[in-house]
């Protein structure tokens, strides 16, 4: 059970979150446009990461807002959470 | 008690107060303060239960919760009834009745015993091999292997007792109450850190306080009497929670740790009553540190499982803590000096001590100089290569050891003796610390596996973290507290520790007997009865990782999770496979650390608490009036409303004939309701619906679809425009807050710059829906002054009113074909709403029907039930809904996925009508549809996803999804059921009113 520190809330049980899968695959804003393949792209591929992971999580149970986490997936380590919008550590 | 077995009035055992209890059947005494299994070697009871694969004879083994045999059904016929529950664990009242298990017909003659000859054709993996084929005899194999398997029975009652959750966060919590444990959580609480210290046993202390070693002494004072000073000192210091009897189950990553507080198990059946048994803390720690102690490890040679062999920390525990002799005759086996200690508390007792037998070739420590003082006899690089006795141990078989500890050589030497205390060193608890996500690391020169790389803020300390003389303890303990609490001082900073220190070191995994491998019984598992020639025969068929060998030889996959035996397993797999130990690693340790039942796991959350139940405003009248509910996610819906002596079928047709013919009447309150508001909320329709949404006039309503961006529909309902900026959606009942939280994620995370904000309304108001061709009369007798003409108020459109001056939403909907209205009002008035709507329909016989009629009506007119005749994989063409799907719109939620290759196939099932041949026949939901009978295998078209008997058509119809069905209008079709065939053919899945002449009538 993580303790994750909610940009809005500050720090909540895991049970009051949910997990949205990775961060950062922004819709495309012009879908009719895309090949299948680059849809397809979109739609099915995440990444899998054993390691540091860029992640969304929402505060289900709590504010509801949406924000992203950077998870290390071996060892659960949260090492940064940041709002909607803004921009990913390069690092 | 023939034999005298107390030796001396133990501190912790009150002689003045029997206990009197039952095992298997009789009755037997012990004292308060003992165990289980105290109590019964008091009395001479060695055998206590039968392995589970050999059944062979078995006895209490250890004095702690790593207990792999004395595992007893307790209370067994009653209500309370639990098994494998470790003797070891249970504090004895009055009344108490326990008995063993994996034993028929008893524990004394056992049936199953006879798997103990037949054992040279029971090998690892024995229950893979023999029962994979023939599959059709899997039955047969199964009714044997359940009457022969099994650990104890379950409860078939109720469980009468209430259990409890709680929740802490403290500083500092401190896990292991034995001397390292009570140091660090005092002087944690002593610097201002609200301290929680938790142990499993009923008595603070651990080891220490019973094993006062001989040599040992703190500040010039027996170690334990100096521990008992601190304990008592504890009572006083603020900030510090002391918890006993509770035990850690889980520890989870962030410091969350699971522990099991025992409250009641340990009184007597009258003071149980009306108590919480046990409570399960949800402990939140800002710093955990572990002091778990350490376990003995056993030695591996043959035989080394009969009654009266045990550890020797056990023996010695027995005899001090409990005050009981565990045989007239003792020997002790070890590869180590505590045995010695056992040996001198024992011999000090006037309890004869035979001899000792010691693999290493000598020791010059002060405690077994001592030993030999008193005249004990010392087997130096001997073994014991054999043991005997059925029932209890007889005699033991010894042989002087080769120097590489690979053989024996000379003659046996035959010693007669009723205990056998063994050590083969000691194992760090490591296991909360592994389950928390640390890495452990191989001390070769110990044989042990110590705490590496901390996952969290912890620290392990003490003899889990490989500190075992008492004199360590203390000198890192001090320095460790202080950079882990970030104190300037411990109050132990300058004790003086006197210890005798141990030198001389030999391990060996497993001991040589005469015998060769293939003729012993060298058991690993006591539990799991794997051996080491299982192990063995493993590596031998090509298992090579660790996991792979676990569980194929079952080793170390009991209740135990073999707590005793894993380091040997790890071991002997080391040294046949010739790889280092740290390189193999180990199994992993899975919560929880001792079992735990499933009424602390579930707490208050039972019976009428179990889930939460979510209730419409009009609810009371529902029961009332007699309603059966059917649960629709959270919800309890009225599914159908029999009159007297109707069976489901008759009313729901009933309810169904009268929602046509004059006016009924449902309660759709469940229906999730979004409030949408915002300059941009018409733009945000839009996006999410498939349909288009800017030129939807002001009190009026749409239905729409909306699809997951992978094409498939995910949601419907209707949404009505009640101001320029404002929109009411509704939801399917059990898709609302999916709903909710799918449109909130495309709010803020793709389209930020949209201005709409979305708020759940579902639970503000009730809905009533009024249907029928009496609707409309019913409706201006309850608002007279709403114009109900076509005109003024048409389908699809919404007006506010004012009922008895309560401000009211009235749609005119419909899900079911007829001329209805959706009324709804502020949830507190719900259910005086239902009531006048109930009045006003009196003389036209208006029916309540419930969600059973409601989904026969919708069906007749071929609406879909989103979960119901979808199931994720259904586009909107699938569904034969392509008007639906707006061609002018730039983009929405899932239109690109309708462009895709996969989504264009014609052969995509199709939702489509079936009628039978025979009108009266009903088909079944779920039933598999084909177009050939004689051919084998056949392909499965598609199946049923709603059927009914329809009174309104007099004829059975059904939706279905079929392959291609699109194009197979009047097609014939089978569907093939257990005892029978049945035609089908295909039709249009709008049965009833195809124009909607009804809905203005
Ligand atoms: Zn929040």
């Amino acid at each position: 059970m993580f303790l994750i520190n909610c940009p809005y809330c500050g720090e909540r049980d895991q049970h009051e979150f949910k997990a949205g899968g990775e961060a950062h695959i922004e819709r495309p804003k012009q879908p009719t446009e895309l090949s299948d393949d680059e849809w397809a792209e979109y739609l099915f591929m995440r990444k899998n990461i054993k390691g540091v992971q860029f992640e969304r999580w929402n505060h289900a149970h709590g504010c509801r807002k949406w924000f992203n986490m950077v998870r290390d997936t071996s060892n659960d380590e949260i090492k940064l959470i940041y709002k909607m919008g803004e921009k990913p550590p390069s690092e | 008690m023939q034999k005298k077995l107390r030796v001396k009035t133990s501190e912790y055992i009150d002689e003045t107060n029997r206990v009197s209890f039952k095992f298997n059947g009789k009755s037997y005494y012990g004292f308060k303060g003992d165990t289980l299994a105290s109590a019964l070697l008091a009395n001479d009871v060695h055998l206590v239960g039968r392995s589970f694969k050999y059944h062979r004879p078995r006895g209490v083994m250890t004095a702690g919760s790593e207990e792999p045999n004395a595992l007893v059904q307790v209370n067994d016929n009653t209500d309370r009834t639990e098994p494998n529950v470790r003797a070891t664990e249970v504090e004895i009242y009055e009344g108490l009745e326990a008995s063993s298990q994996n034993c028929w017909p008893n524990v004394n003659f056992d049936i199953g015993g006879v798997n103990n000859v037949i054992s040279p054709f029971l090998p690892a993996g024995f229950y893979y091999k023999t029962f994979m084929w023939p599959a059709s005899f899997w039955e047969k194999y199964e009714y044997f292997i359940r009457h022969s398997a099994g650990l104890g029975k379950s409860p078939r009652k109720k469980d009468p007792d209430v259990y409890d959750h709680k929740y802490i966060h403290c500083d500092v919590l401190v896990v292991g109450a034995g001397i390292a444990g009570i140091l660090a959580a005092k002087n944690a609480a002593k610097n201002n850190l609200k301290t929680l210290l938790v142990d499993e046993k009923n008595e603070l202390g651990g080891a220490t306080i019973y094993e006062n070693r001989e040599f040992n002494k703190i500040e010039n004072q027996s170690s334990s009497d100096w521990l008992k000073k601190e304990i008592q000192g504890l009572k006083d210091i603020e900030n510090l929670e002391v918890k006993t009897r509770t035990s850690v189950a889980a520890y989870h990553a962030y410091n969350y740790l699971l522990a099991r507080e025992n409250l009641t198990d340990h009184l007597e059946k009258k003071d149980k009553q009306g108590k919480i048994r046990q409570r399960l803390l949800k402990i939140r720690a800002k710093k955990v540190i572990l002091a778990t102690g350490a376990l003995e490890r056993p030695l591996i040679f043959n035989n080394n499982d009969r009654p009266g062999i045990m550890l020797s920390s056990a023996v010695k525990k027995y005899a001090d803590f409990y005050g009981v002799i565990c045989g007239q005759k003792t020997v002790f086996f070890t590869n180590n000096d505590s045995a010695y200690e056992s040996a001198l508390c024992l011999h000090n007792r006037g309890i004869k001590v035979e001899a000792i037998i010691d693999i290493r070739d000598n020791s010059d420590s002060k405690i077994v100089k001592a030993v030999e003082d008193t005249g004990i006899k010392v087997y130096w690089s001997h073994t014991v290569v054999d043991t005997s006795g059925y029932k209890r141990l007889k005699n033991i078989s010894v042989m002087k050891l080769s120097n590489d500890g690979m053989s024996v050589t000379g003659n046996r030497i035959e010693i007669s003796c009723d205990c056998l205390g063994m050590s083969g060193g000691w194992t760090p608890a490591v296991h909360l610390f592994t389950q928390s996500g640390g890495k452990l690391s191989f001390d070769e020169e110990n044989k042990v596996f110590l705490p590496s790389k901390y996952p969290s803020e912890q620290i392990s300390i003490g003899s889990c973290n490989g500190d075992f003389k008492i004199n360590q303890i203390i000198k890192n303990l001090s320095k460790n507290l202080k950079d882990f609490l970030k104190i300037e001082q411990t109050d132990f900073d300058n004790i003086s520790v006197d210890i005798d220190d141990e030198k001389s070191k030999r391990n060996i995994w497993l001991l040589p007997s005469d015998k060769p491998i293939g003729k012993t019984k060298p058991f690993v598992d006591y539990q799991n009865d794997a051996t080491a020639k299982d192990i063995k025969l493993a590596l031998r068929e090509g298992f090579r990782s660790i996991e792979h060998v676990k569980r194929y030889t079952t080793t170390g996959m009991g209740t135990d999770q073999g707590k005793l035996g894993n380091m040997h397993a790890l071991g002997i797999i080391a040294d046949t496979a010739g790889v280092k130990m740290g390189d193999l690693g180990t199994t992993t340790f899975r919560p929880p650390y001792t079992p735990l039942t499933f009424g602390t796991i579930v707490g208050r959350n039972v019976g009428e608490y179990f889930d939460i139940f979510r209730r419409t405003p009009m609810n009371d009248w529902h029961i009332q009036n007699k309603v059966e509910f059917e649960n629709v996610g959270q919800w309890k819906r009225g599914w159908y409303y029999p009159a007297d002596g109707e069976s489901m079928h008759q009313a729901v047709q009933r309810e169904s004939k009268a929602a046509r013919e004059s006016a009924g009447i449902l309660d759709a309150s469940t229906l999730g309701k979004i409030d949408i508001q915002g300059s941009d909320a018409s733009e945000f329709l839009n996006r999410v619906y498939t349909n288009a949404w800017s030129k939807l006039a002001i009190g009026k309503c749409r239905y729409g679809l909306m699809l997951n961006e992978d094409g498939m529909v995910y949601d419907d309902g209707v949404t009505t425009r009640l101001g320029e900026n404002h929109y009411l959606m509704t939801t399917t009942t059990g898709g609302a807050a999916n709903v909710l939280g799918k449109l909130e994620d495309y709010l803020q995370t793709e389209w930020p710059e949209l201005n709409v904000y979305l708020t759940s309304v579902t639970d503000h108001y009730a809905t009533a829906s009024v249907c029928g061709p009496n609707s409309k009369k019913i409706l201006n007798k309850i608002i007279p002054d709403l114009d109900l003409s076509d005109e003024s108020f048409p389908h699809m459109s919404f007006k506010e009113v004012k009922l008895n001056n309560v401000k009211c939403r009235v749609m005119r909907i419909s899900f079911t074909g007829e001329h209805s209205y959706e009324i709804n009002i502020q949830a507190s008035y719900g259910k005086s709403l239902w009531e006048k709507c109930i009045e006003a329909g009196k003389e036209f016989n208006i029916t309540p029907y419930g969600t059973e009629a409601m989904h026969l009506l919708r069906a007749e007119k071929g609406f879909i039930i989103v979960g119901q005749d979808t199931d994720g994989t259904m586009t909107p063409i699938d569904l034969q809904m392509d008007w639906i799907i707006s061609k002018k719109k730039y983009d929405f939620i899932g239109k690109r996925s309708l462009y895709r290759s996969d989504t264009m196939r014609e052969d995509r099932k199709q939702l489509v009508g079936l009628v039978t041949d025979d009108p009266k026949v009903v088909l079944e939901e779920g039933a598999q549809i084909v177009s050939e009978l004689n051919q084998s295998p056949v392909e499965m078209l598609g199946h049923v996803t709603s059927s009914y008997y329809s009174p309104n058509l007099k004829k059975s119809i059904a939706l279905a999804v079929v392959k291609g069905g699109k194009n197979m209008m009047g097609k014939k079709l089978f569907i093939p059921m257990e005892d029978k065939t049945i035609n089908v053919s295909v039709a249009n899945p709008v049965f009833f009113d195809e124009k909607n002449k009804r809905l203005n009538a």
